[in-house]
């Protein structure tokens, strides 16, 4: 029902809309991030690889606006030490309506404040990012392997960074250039007639998409000579902005992991209890 | 009295005999715990409890949320993501209640199938029934209004989507839709309308629940012979039926461990498994997201709701017949509303003198095939409404119907059933050797 629907109308919707257009084919890859499965925990060192490439290549136009600065310094977190953190923070103005005398003025942020919005309009907050996208769940669409591969938005974000190619033939041709960027890993832009099929089934993978490539790897020196590559600081990025998402998800697992072992046990002990008090009254027929 | 032949709570001491003259409530309590439970019951007998446990843990993980929640449309989504992040144990409380809800239905669903095929509906359980089936609806509210609170693109636009089908109504139903919302639109005043009422209803359902005990404490269970205890005299019960406590609490709460380890697992290791990324997207009335689908135990009626559509000729017919006043719309909101009153009539479409599917042998297959086709119903809600899913939906939506309005009355008159054992004891005797009395067998090992 979709596929009547406008160019302009379908870029419109790529800035939020997060389930896939039923016959946009995205390139998706399935990565190995550490916090994945019952028992995976973000890597510090990763995310704060991916907070500096955050702050030095996306903050330049995506807000982060959920975020307080001092949760930087979450063990489970990027653990950043607390003087760095505060230091960190102090980059950043936020406006506190209390100065002035009421009028309101800018400042340099303290730990308990949040990172400011986003400085253009139709940049969206990244803050809830990897949980608002639909992501890789799995080779059969089951969604199962999210108890083993997490929910996949990182996947998305990692896939989408490293997604831009060249404008496909079909398009390149056309007298017209489309607007925007060719990215295999965006479903929800715009799409050129002359890049479907008699049966207006799309032939490339993909879509366009308004943000033009942030990264082209070596985008960032990190202090320990971690690699650079592209597919490294989109995974690293893609990493960070999982824990943005999804901050408490340590304590999460953990809490589980009790909770599961808790009532394992009590089914166990239950189970006996419950054996013992009816073996009066059950005792087996012998056939 | 009504009821099961059983001892009744005896006041002992004087501070006990006190009370009792003044407020009976020790006697109450004792009679509701050690009521007579027919000793056959099987493992489907537990959902009741889960139910109950289910209800409290919603409210109780409820009012924690609302202490930090704000019904407001630009706060709402900020003040969820500050119960994730900022209250202590917040992500836990918000995640528990959001799958508490689908562990609502699950249990729920598996509740009302058994009653469908043991018969638990059917005379004279009819009252337990319908309070039933009043507290299905209640609930299904109660998750709708829940699942706007957090005031993300779903709850938004799904919204908009629901009570819209009350606008299907003809002459009324755009008045009916203001009134749900009050406003022309979904915004401010729907948000607070629906938290107040999200808040009220479990309450109802609480009030409910024990309206609901009450009844069937007044019938008795239901067990899977579909045999009633004996009542004629205190013996006679007792060979039938064992006291709910410790026997049937016990039972119930080995498999409410184990449920609980499961629902625990989803919480800590996937918690959005069930949940839509969209609604991690705050509301914006200006972007409609691609596939607006309802939460996974909506999709049964759901599916019932979109499967009739202007082409299928008995939507035609009732069009004509109705010099248009019902459209197709308006026939998909009646079909889904009627889907449930049908359910809710089955006390009276059943005809079948035998109330146990066990010893129903063509009712049986009837039945599984409900199941299935239950399934498929939540399997092709999801499904966007074109070819081949748009006549999959019609074919299982039809036997839905055809089910209850046809094969539930004709089977009663046309099937042979197998015969029926004639008592409770008898039954479970054929399982387990007799004990001979309240003797207890000598454990060898002690």
């Amino acid at each position: 029902m979709f596929r009547k629907l406008t160019l302009t109308a379908m870029t419109a919707l790529a800035l939020s809309a997060g389930a896939a257009v039923a016959e946009t084919e995205v390139e998706i890859h399935d990565f190995d991030f550490p916090f994945e499965g019952p028992f995976g925990s973000y890597d510090t060192m990763q995310l704060q690889r991916g907070l500096k490439i955050y702050t030095e290549v996306c903050a330049a136009c995506h807000g982060l606006t959920r975020v307080s600065f001092r949760t930087l310094a979450d063990e489970t977190g990027p653990a950043l030490p607390e003087d760095q953190m505060r230091a960190y923070a102090e980059n950043f103005e936020v406006f506190d309506a209390a100065l002035a005398d009421g009028a309101g003025d800018y400042r340099p942020a303290a730990p308990a404040d949040y990172y400011p919005a986003s400085s253009l309009a139709n940049a969206p907050d990244l803050s809830l990012m990897a949980k608002s996208r639909a992501g890789f769940h799995g080779p059969y669409g089951t969604g199962i392997s999210q108890f083993i591969n997490g929910m996949g938005g990182a996947e998305y974000i990692a896939s989408l960074m490293a997604g831009y190619e060249e404008e496909p033939e079909c398009a390149a041709a056309m007298e017209t250039p489309m607007e925007g960027y060719y990215n295999v890993a965006f479903a929800n832009g715009g799409f050129p007639d002359a890049c479907k099929d008699e049966h207006g089934h799309h032939t490339v993978p993909g879509s366009w998409i308004a943000m033009p490539q942030p990264l082209y790897g070596e985008d960032v020196d990190f202090d320990d000579e971690h690699e650079n590559s592209l597919e490294s600081e989109s995974q690293d990025v893609a990493a960070f902005l999982m824990w943005t998402a999804e901050p408490k998800m340590t304590a999460r697992k953990q809490a589980g992991l009790t909770g599961v072992i808790f009532l394992s046990v009590l089914s166990v002990l239950l189970y006996l209890t419950n054996k013992r008090i009816w073996a009066p009254h059950k005792k087996k027929v012998k056939h | 009295m009504a009821g099961i032949p059983h001892d009744h709570y005896e006041p002992k001491s004087g501070g006990e005999k006190w009370l009792h003259k003044r407020l009976p409530i020790v006697g109450l309590l004792y009679d509701a715990m050690f009521i007579p439970t027919p000793k056959n019951l099987n493992w489907m007998w537990i959902w009741g409890i889960v139910l109950v446990f289910t209800l409290i843990l919603q409210i109780a993980t409820g009012v924690a949320l609302v202490m930090h929640y704000t019904p407001h449309v630009d706060m709402a989504f900020a003040s969820v993501e500050h119960i994730m992040r900022d209250v202590n144990g917040g992500h836990m409380i918000r995640y528990f209640h959001a799958n508490g809800a689908s562990l609502f239905f699950v249990a729920v669903y598996l509740h009302i199938f058994r009653s469908l095929f043991y018969g638990s509906y059917k005379a004279p359980r009819e009252v337990t029934w319908i309070i039933g089936m009043l507290m299905y609806l209640l609930m299904m509210g109660t998750a709708f209004m829940g699942y706007v609170l957090p005031w993300g693109q779903m709850s938004f636009h799904g919204t908009a989507v629901i009570t819209g089908l009350f606008g299907a109504i003809p002459f009324i139903g755009e008045s009916i839709q203001t009134w749900l919302l009050g406003a022309s639109a979904v915004g401010q005043p729907a948000l607070n309308r629906f938290f107040s009422l999200h808040y009220l209803m479990p309450f109802i359902l609480l009030g409910l629940t024990i309206v609901h005990i009450w009844a069937f404490h007044t019938t008795g269970n239901n067990n899977p012979t579909g045999v009633e205890v004996r009542r004629t005299s205190k013996e006679d019960a007792e060979k039938d039926t064992l006291p709910f406590w410790p026997y049937f609490v016990i039972k119930d709460l080995f498999a409410l461990a184990v449920i609980l380890a499961v629902f625990m697992a989803i919480v800590g290791f996937m918690p959005n498994y069930l949940g839509h990324p969209d609604n991690y997207v705050p509301a914006n009335p200006l972007v409609t997201p691609s596939h607006i689908v309802p939460e996974w135990y909506f999709l049964p009626f759901y599916a019932i709701l979109r499967a009739f559509t202007a082409d299928v000729w008995a939507v035609q017919l009732v069009n004509w017949v109705s010099f248009g006043i019902i459209d197709a719309k308006f026939f998909g909101v009646l079909a889904m509303f009627g889907a449930i009153a049908v359910m809710a009539l089955a006390p009276w479409l059943d005809t079948s003198s035998v109330r146990s599917g066990r010893f129903r042998p063509t009712f049986k297959w009837w039945f599984s095939l409900l199941c299935v086709d239950f399934v498929v119903l939540a399997w092709v809600g999801a499904q966007p409404a074109e070819f081949p899913y748009d006549w999959i939906s019609l074919i299982a939506a039809a036997y839905w119907f055809a089910y209850f309005l046809i094969i539930l009355p004709l089977l009663g008159v046309m099937e042979k059933p197998l015969a029926i054992p004639a008592t409770i004891e008898e039954d479970f005797n054929a399982h387990y050797a007799p004990t001979g009395g309240t003797t207890t067998i000598v454990n060898p090992a002690e």
